[in-house]
């Protein structure tokens, strides 16, 4: 197999350059690239996001129901009765896949008798996975995913019904902040495999651009929204 | 006097109309109602006789040499006035937002070429914006709905200024269409380049026009005027379409662009 | 796949004749432009977003050799490869040594424009290897064997009736022998479908919205999650993308993401925005063990300084043609190759040559529309303009245009001669019948009067010559 021969590389590089009408970057003009490169500059600042904590939960909230999702605003010891009462509200059978994180493992599942957890990642039967979330943004309703053991990028994609759990502390304004929890929990620069940021139900508006909820991913989400 | 007092005392005395080849040969009146609005605003109008046309047909087509030939000859044309004023917002566009652009590589005609265009306008722009004319003494009994023209409407910003003049004018009432903003498919070479896509485009304006139910159709550029005159009257429409200045100067009651004159 | 666009006037009068796709236009052209208007009413810093995105995207080109190589730089570090190929050809070889080196049988495919634009179907379906366009859209048009003909909407040019009866022909061997009336059904027919596909492919291959050179993530905004199963189940990811698409930090993401979906669809955000950062990590319970990004230069390179460079800012958000009158009166097959619309008239003769698509940039009226909603403000009439010039200089532009041209300027140069012959002109018109205000037919000028009548001039002389007569 060809792994990427220099010559093209090269032939690529050495094309830019010529057409820019300049050799490989050097001197200032480099080092001025690489400080934007290291302390990026933001665009300008949204001021939708930018609100008091309260506000920013409130307007996510707000966000994620306008853009399809639904949203319960509930006490951490609410939690796995809100999963349980979401379910039978929906008729969706008492079985979820649920991923394997602390966060999730914190709450009583015990006292929902009737529910039944496999956790582990995603399979082509599953109807509902429950999963926690990186961050949440008020600008647009958006719950954002990091992939790793304690959450598998499938749980979010191959059920019918994805539940997620986030917590208020983790509602931030615009991906800016997101970009900055990313950055402080795994290094500059280094990312987890995947993050997903999922602003409502898969969807779809590829004929007659009528907008359908359903189509490859989860035709409903579900958030709880967990007071600290 | 028609209009109101003008806002400065430093307002552009002489003004030179920018005649437009399509008004010279089609619809002198267009310029005869610019001259009239221009005079009642207060200026002093010069028709200069050197100009021909601003040269678009070259430009639109790709032939960069004739254009700047035409241009300089228009930058001639119009040397020393305080304004130069074009019943048109694609040759006003042209001069002012175009011809900077063509001598890139000729530094003096470069200057020329800036200075003209800091005081090219269209015509409507140039009274709203530039004299501070917000009535005109005009009377016209219809209902008429508005196109704006692409080039006035995004080189521009002609949007407001007729619907605000319009405003004023004794017994008119405007109604809007559903598009008023979108091309009627005129585009210079391009309605006999491509003819069919250019009816497909005409033949949707003029539903929008007629979904108005308004009796007359106004807009700044004559050459869209004609394309949508010309559509509307083969489908047997009966709304008469003049230019937006005619309707301004109280030149309503003349033939509609078209229409046969009255004996 | 082989460019039509030399044939474009017969591909528009298919088009203006064709009933299903005037009525798919119909829906376009209200939908798709109001739903913007209000996403960019709604978000006050808007316009600001799209001068900082432009600004983003020149900085990008202006150092692109750089960010490319951090790009690889980091891609390489987390374990993922970087292949970079010059030519379409070179493209199509490495994907498909790549999808062998598996043995793959088959290719779940996330939407990709760059796929289109190398053939990469065509050429994995010779060696063997079945391609299975997962996007809705895709996949219909893939089962009625079409090109797209919208970029970001690829069977936006089908009514809902003509999907039925498309499921129909090629669903009922899997058992779904019902014809389906409801939007609803069909969606969920086609993911019942494709979900077994999605499990069972051994290659997941996507485009790329942008690359991020800081952290090597290649990032992908779709609303379906098509791209997400195409780059989490299958063992090896391979993401094809155009040199352009890097962008330096996740920063610049931000803004760019924040003027994609609402130049494109009017959304507030798409359903999915996914940043994928080499394969799967060690503890990780899913996603896949290979990771391959394929830069495509295929003559972008030669694009950079020269006066057409602003279409490599193009974030392929569909907006131009949305609101492009002349798109929305023929379609996207009609300009004949991948890229339709006023983006497809600048690039598609950068990409096939002007001589095969010299009528793109000429069917163009300059509107300004696209301009003026282009999340980058890439000036594409302008574009377009510099593409005439080019056909002017290469003489491409038809002769009678020609002719037709140096006659006029001839005239137009010499003020005294040109008035005589308006004049002239005045008085000839004159003969055709002036008493009806207007022509039902006119010599020279049959490609106006087969649509339009013609208005006579009004009697009495031209402006000239009547603006002579009141000064003296």
């Amino acid at each position: 197999m060809s792994d990427a021969p220099n010559d093209a590389r090269a032939q690529i590089l050495g094309g830019i350059r010529r057409s820019l009408r300049r050799g490989e970057l050097s001197g200032e003009a480099r080092g001025a690239v690489e400080t934007r490169l290291a302390d990026p500059p933001r665009g300008p600042s949204v001021a939708r996001g930018q609100l008091p904590q309260a506000e920013k939960v409130a307007l996510f909230c707000q966000w994620a129901e306008t853009l399809n999702a639904t949203v319960a605003r509930v006490g951490s010891a609410e939690v796995p009765g809100e999963v349980s009462a979401y379910l039978a509200r929906n008729n969706l059978p008492a079985n979820v896949a649920m991923a394997p994180s602390p966060l999730l493992d914190g709450y009583d599942w015990a006292s929902q008798k009737m529910l039944s957890i496999r956790r582990g990642r995603g399979e082509g039967s599953d109807q509902v996975s429950v999963t926690g979330a990186f961050a949440g943004i008020a600008e647009t309703g958006t719950v954002v995913m990091a992939s790793g053991p304690d959450h598998p990028v499938s749980l979010n994609l191959l059920p019918d019904t994805h539940v997620v759990v986030l917590r208020e502390a983790d509602i931030v304004g615009g991906y800016e902040d997101v970009w900055g929890r990313l950055r402080a929990r795994y290094g500059k620069d280094l990312m987890p495999r995947t993050v997903n940021t999922i602003t409502g139900p898969s969807r779809t508006g590829d004929i007659e651009q009528a907008m359908e909820l359903g189509a490859h991913g989860p035709r409903r989400m579900h958030i709880l929204v967990v007071r600290d | 006097m028609s209009t109101s007092p003008p806002k400065s005392s430093t307002r552009p005395r002489r003004v030179a109309l920018f005649v437009t080849c399509l008004v010279d040969l089609f619809r002198p009146s267009v310029g005869f109602a610019a001259v009239k609005l221009l005079e009642d605003a207060g200026c002093t109008v010069d028709v200069p006789p050197l100009q021909v046309c601003c040269g678009q047909p070259a430009y639109n087509t790709g032939d960069r040499a004739t254009t700047r030939a035409i241009a300089a000859q228009v930058i001639d044309a119009f040397e020393g006035y305080d304004a130069v004023v074009a019943p048109s917002g694609s040759c006003g566009g042209m001069l002012s937002h175009h011809y900077p652009g063509l001598f890139d590589d000729d530094p003096a005609m470069k200057a020329r070429a800036e200075n003209l265009a800091g005081r090219s306008y269209e015509l409507i722009a140039f009274l709203v914006d530039v004299l501070g004319v917000d009535k005109v003494a005009a009377r016209y009994d219809g209902a008429v709905t508005y196109h704006d023209s692409c080039s006035g409407l995004r080189e521009l910003g002609v949007k407001e200024q007729p619907r605000d003049l319009l405003g004023s004018v004794q017994g008119l009432t405007l109604r809007e269409m559903k598009t008023p903003e979108v091309c009627c498919g005129f585009g210079g070479t391009f309605c006999v380049k491509y003819p069919e896509i250019s009816n497909a485009m005409v033949g949707e304006k003029s539903a929008d026009i007629a979904s108005t139910e308004a009796d007359t159709l106004l807009a700044g550029d004559l050459g869209c005027l004609m394309n949508m005159a010309g559509k509307l009257q083969r489908e047997g429409s009966t709304v008469r379409v003049r230019h937006v200045a005619e309707v301004l100067a109280g030149m309503g009651d003349q033939p509609a662009i078209g229409e046969p004159e009255r004996s | 796949m082989e460019s039509t666009a030399h044939a474009f006037k017969a591909n528009v009068g298919h088009a203006l004749a064709d009933p299903n796709l005037q009525d798919s236009l119909a829906k376009l052209k209200v939908g798709f432009s109001e739903r913007r208007r209000q996403a960019a009413e709604r978000l006050p810093e808007f316009e600001a977003l799209r001068d900082r995105a432009r600004d983003i995207k020149n900085h990008t080109l202006a150092h692109l050799d750089f960010y490319l190589e951090e790009f690889e730089r980091k891609v390489i570090g987390l374990g993922g490869h970087v292949h970079w190929a010059p030519t379409a050809a070179d493209a199509r070889r490495i994907i498909a040594e790549l999808c062998q080196s598996v043995n793959a049988r088959t290719v779940a495919k996330s939407k990709s424009m760059v796929a289109e634009e190398i053939a990469l179907n065509e050429h994995l379906e010779a060696l063997g290897i079945a391609p299975i366009e997962t996007d809705l859209g895709e996949y219909i048009i893939q089962l009625r064997n079409e090109p797209p003909s919208h970029i970001i909407a690829p069977a936006v040019h089908l009514t809902k009736d003509q999907v039925a009866d498309t499921f129909l022909e090629h669903h009922a061997k899997l058992g779904f022998d019902k014809r389906l009336t409801e939007r609803n059904d069909l969606v969920a027919e086609a993911r019942y479908v494709l979900r077994q596909k999605f499990l069972d492919a051994d290659v997941g291959l996507t485009g790329a919205n942008f690359l991020v050179a800081e952290t090597g993530s290649s990032m992908l905004v779709t609303n379906e999650g098509n791209a997400d199963l195409s780059n989490t189940l299958p063992r090896m990811h391979i993401v094809l993308a155009s040199i352009e698409k890097v962008i330096p930090t996740l920063e610049d993401a931000a803004v760019l993401l924040r003027v994609l979906a609402r130049s494109a669809t009017g959304q507030e955000s798409s359903a999915y925005t996914t940043l994928n950062t080499g394969p799967k990590r060690r503890e990780d319970l899913d996603g896949p063990e290979q990771y391959h990004v394929v830069l495509l230069d295929n003559g972008r390179s030669s694009v950079l300084g020269t006066e057409m460079q602003d279409i490599l800012r193009c974030i392929r958000c569909g907006a131009c043609m949305n609101h492009c009158p002349v798109y929305g009166a023929v379609g996207g097959h009609a300009y004949g190759w991948v890229y339709p619309g006023p983006m497809g008239a600048v690039l598609t003769p950068q990409l096939v040559g002007v001589e095969e698509a010299s009528n793109l940039p000429n069917a163009s009226t300059f509107c300004g529309r696209c301009e003026s909603v282009c999340p980058v403000r890439i000036p594409l009439p302008k574009l377009m303009r510099h593409w005439r010039e080019r056909e002017f200089e290469k003489h491409l532009t038809p002769k009678a245009v020609r002719q037709g041209l140096a006659m006029w300027s001839f005239a137009a140069r010499r003020p005294a001669l040109y008035r005589r012959l308006t004049a002239m002109a005045n008085r000839v018109l004159a003969l055709f019948g002036r008493a009806d205000g207007r022509y039902r037919a006119l010599p020279l000028a049959s490609g106006w009067t087969r649509f339009r009548d013609f208005p006579a001039p009004q009697p009495g002389g031209t402006f000239h010559a009547r603006w002579a007569k009141r000064k003296s």
